[in-house]
């Protein structure tokens, strides 16, 4: 077993355009879950719209890449607020079944025949990076440092996405010790009790799943920045995969969403690597197919050991978990 | 999610009087695994034209010409054996379907998919049949002419029976849903890896195991209620105790519904399985109806359990102590009823119902697949919701509604976002009518 390269790939992963991807969409999920109260089952939609908008913007009407992202957030918005207006008022379960099922519309509206001619169904689009990298500002060759070494358009994806990673956990700091984010975390407690100061929850839980979803939907750029776009990549699984993360890390806290999707990602990788490899050793009697998936079936028993036995996350105080009932 | 009904089967159209043109299509079958991996290798993975090469060592090589002039973008539909796969022929005419057996299998040339004013002459579907020898033309004599297309009545009412089969399906694994919400208050993501494990179980018992079908299906769904028993007395009753919030509870249920479904994976691979005697022909029954044997049965089953769920939830002492429970958890343990007990029977009535409605799945679609029951959960989830959560007969109305709407509905909408129409209805339902249509009014905001 060559626990060099595994622990290489592990380590990789930490800066993968996944990985950047997952904590925004993660930190928009703790604006949405964390600090509003709000069960979004739908991120993948947002996700989604986030990277179709991308790629249709520049593939279908030549828009350049910042255009581009610009439409994915406009997108999000008018997504956030078709979603919004007949869900917010909804109880926590069926607002959990009605995201879910809305994320599904919109990956099937995107996967259809129907409208072929801007996603190509099925097959995805690619081939939209072009604008992208001609705004490189990095001095081309590959460069960094042990198993993060990167060519410079890989080195460009990760360091605008961090860098978007990086004004998202400001802005949701600055926005959760403001008024607003008090009033928020008031209407998680107690809704009730919020309305009844004349504060209007509709409109503050509104403001949070607008906000919450462009996050997403940058998250879901950034994914597709170096690669593609696929609409079988945004099936509800990823939705949960990325609750997953946020859980992990803490679902009321600033930094838990990064943390959480960096281990998320690493212990992913780390899995895909380990179990294989023990099954080609001989160590377990599955064949490595089998070992590979493995790492689902370990992804959704964590889920449920983490809600279950510490659903603050690591990061996270209990205290601010008593929402959760 | 897939289809459920990959493709419309329209009667072969006869020969009109004026044909101008003819259309021969040389349907080859190629038994000749050689040659396979190396045509095959060359395509792109995603080609339409080429379906299932890899995983089968037979083909069905398609050729579709018109004048010497090959046509694309032809719909294929290869059927026989349980097995099911359409393609679309390339721009060189052609079009390759790998089949699993060496049986018998029909061949159907979807007759809207070819240029407008073209139809086949000829036999279609094609029966085509593999002797001892490798290769096997047969022709498909096409033609320029009017195209025979079954009246929309006609189409009406076979989807609406064909919904109505589907619904029923829905219907077995709704009411356990909306019994399970009902009795504990816990929304469950998982009951989608109970449908699966059904099928899964009749899988493992009448295919691997070699059982007669009968039994391993009665078998399957004595195993899911089993099943419903282990996951409630294993996971949830200790979790009640424990007193974990429902929001808790139901992310708890998303792990679950995850690590069933990969487990589901880690055994049966991600390839698709049939039981036998999935397919088969189907029969004129009345007018435009047509259904196969295997229908048939799964409609008359359906039926019948549901009316035995009926019975059981008015006139027996634990149905209406399930009811009441339901309705009021706290107000019939008042009364005396063991709310526990209630809690146990109907994870386990659910769960077998659910099985049940994966053994039928599985024969509807056809194919026992990994995440068969995910594709599947957001229309009970639909029907639940607009018949009242929480009610038996509601779930059962609104499973037959969304049923009927999401196979009716291709009569417009293409069929790959049919189910579009479903979840549509259920965001309107929780505008317009948010306790469904049997639920009583309650709070749910």
């Amino acid at each position: 077993m060559d626990w060099g390269q595994i622990l290489n790939n592990t380590a990789s992963f930490m800066l993968s355009a996944e990985t950047i991807g997952f904590m925004l969409a993660a930190l928009g999920l703790s604006i949405h879950f964390g600090y509003a109260g709000l069960l979004n089952f739908g991120m993948a939609g947002f996700m989604a719209i986030g990277a179709y908008g991308y790629a249709i913007s520049i593939l279908s009407f030549g828009l350049p890449w910042w255009a581009a992202m610009g439409v994915s957030m406009l997108g999000a918005i008018v997504f956030a607020v078709v979603l919004g207006i007949p869900t917010l008022r909804l109880r926590a379960d069926y607002l959990a079944i009605v995201t879910i099922a809305a994320a599904e519309i919109v990956r099937l509206l995107f996967q259809t025949q129907l409208f072929d001619r801007w996603t190509n169904s099925a097959d995805g689009l690619g081939g939209y990076h072009a604008s992208f990298r001609a705004a490189n500002p990095l001095p081309t060759g590959t460069y960094g440092l042990g198993p993060w070494t990167y060519t410079e358009t890989g080195w460009w994806a990760r360091v605008f996405g961090l860098l978007l990673v990086a004004l998202a956990v400001v802005l949701v700091w600055l926005l959760m010790r403001s008024p607003w984010g008090r009033v928020l975390k008031g209407i998680r407690e107690d809704e009730d009790a919020v309305r009844s100061l004349g504060k209007n929850v509709f409109l503050y839980k509104m403001q949070a799943l607008i906000i919450g979803g462009v996050l997403g939907a940058l998250g879901g750029v950034v994914i597709a920045l170096p690669s593609a776009v696929i609409p079988q990549y945004y099936l509800p699984s990823l939705t949960f995969f990325v609750w997953t993360a946020l859980l992990l890390g803490g679902a009321a806290t600033i930094f838990g969403p990064v943390l959480g999707s960096m281990l998320y990602w690493m212990l992913m990788a780390f899995l895909s690597g380990v179990l294989p490899a023990m099954a080609a050793e001989g160590w377990l009697p599955i064949s490595t197919t089998q070992a590979g998936n493995l790492r689902f079936v370990v992804v959704g028993v964590a889920l449920m050991l983490l809600v279950a036995f510490r659903p603050q996350g690591i990061l996270g105080n209990k205290k601010e978990m008593t929402f959760v009932k | 999610m897939q289809p459920t009904t990959p493709h419309r089967v329209r009667r072969p159209a006869r020969a009109p009087l004026h044909v101008l043109g003819l259309l021969l299509t040389t349907l080859t079958l190629v038994l000749f695994p050689l040659l396979v991996p190396a045509v095959a290798s060359a395509q792109a993975p995603d080609d339409q034209s080429q379906v299932n090469v890899e995983e089968h060592d037979q083909n069905i090589a398609i050729n579709v010409r018109y004048d010497n002039e090959p046509v694309a973008d032809v719909r294929v539909v290869v059927t026989g054996g349980g097995y099911e796969a359409e393609a679309l022929t390339n721009d060189r005419g052609q079009a390759r379907v790998g089949v699993p057996t060496t049986d018998a299998y029909e061949v159907l040339i979807d007759e809207e998919s070819l240029p407008e004013g073209v139809t086949v002459t000829g036999e279609n579907p094609l029966n085509v049949e593999y002797g001892s020898q490798f290769f096997q033309p047969a022709n498909f004599f096409l033609g320029e002419g009017e195209r025979q297309t079954t009246g929309l009545m006609a189409q009406f009412v076979e989807r609406l029976v064909n919904g109505l089969n589907f619904g029923l399906m829905l219907a077995l694994a709704s009411i356990g849903l909306s019994l399970i919400f009902g009795t504990t208050g816990l929304t469950n993501f998982a009951h989608a890896e109970m449908v699966t494990f059904g099928a899964v179980a009749a899988l493992a018992l009448g295919v691997f195991a070699d059982w007669p079908i009968w039994i391993a299906i009665i078998v399957a769904v004595a195993l899911s209620g089993a099943f419903g028993w282990v996951v409630d007395a294993g996971i949830w009753r200790p979790l009640r105790r424990r007193g974990i919030g429902l929001v808790q509870l139901m992310i708890l249920t998303i792990g679950l519904s995850l690590a069933g479904r990969y487990v589901f994976q880690f055994f049966i691979g991600g390839g698709t399985y049939q039981l036998p005697g999935a397919g088969g022909t189907r029969h004129q029954i009345l007018g435009p109806i047509r259904l196969s044997t295997v229908d048939m049965v799964s409609m008359g089953i359906s039926l019948t359990v549901l009316l035995l769920v009926a019975y059981w939830l008015l006139r027996t002492r634990t149905g209406k102590a399930t009811r009441a429970v339901s309705d009021n958890r706290s107000l019939a343990a008042a009364s005396g009823i063991d709310v526990d007990a209630v809690t146990r029977i109907v994870w386990v009535a659910g769960a077998a119902l659910a099985g049940l409605s994966g053994v039928l799945w599985a024969y509807f679609r056809p194919g026992i697949k990994w995440d068969m029951g995910v594709q599947i959960l957001l229309l009970i989830f639909a029907a639940v919701v607009l018949g009242g959560l929480g009610t038996a007969f509601g779930a059962l109305l609104g499973a037959l509604v969304i049923g009927v709407l999401v196979e009716v509905s291709t009569l417009w909408i293409p069929s790959d976002i049919k189910y579009v129409g479903a979840l549509g209805v259920l965001i309107i339902i929780l505008l317009v009518r948010p306790q469904g249509i049997l639920g009583r009014r309650a709070r749910i905001g």
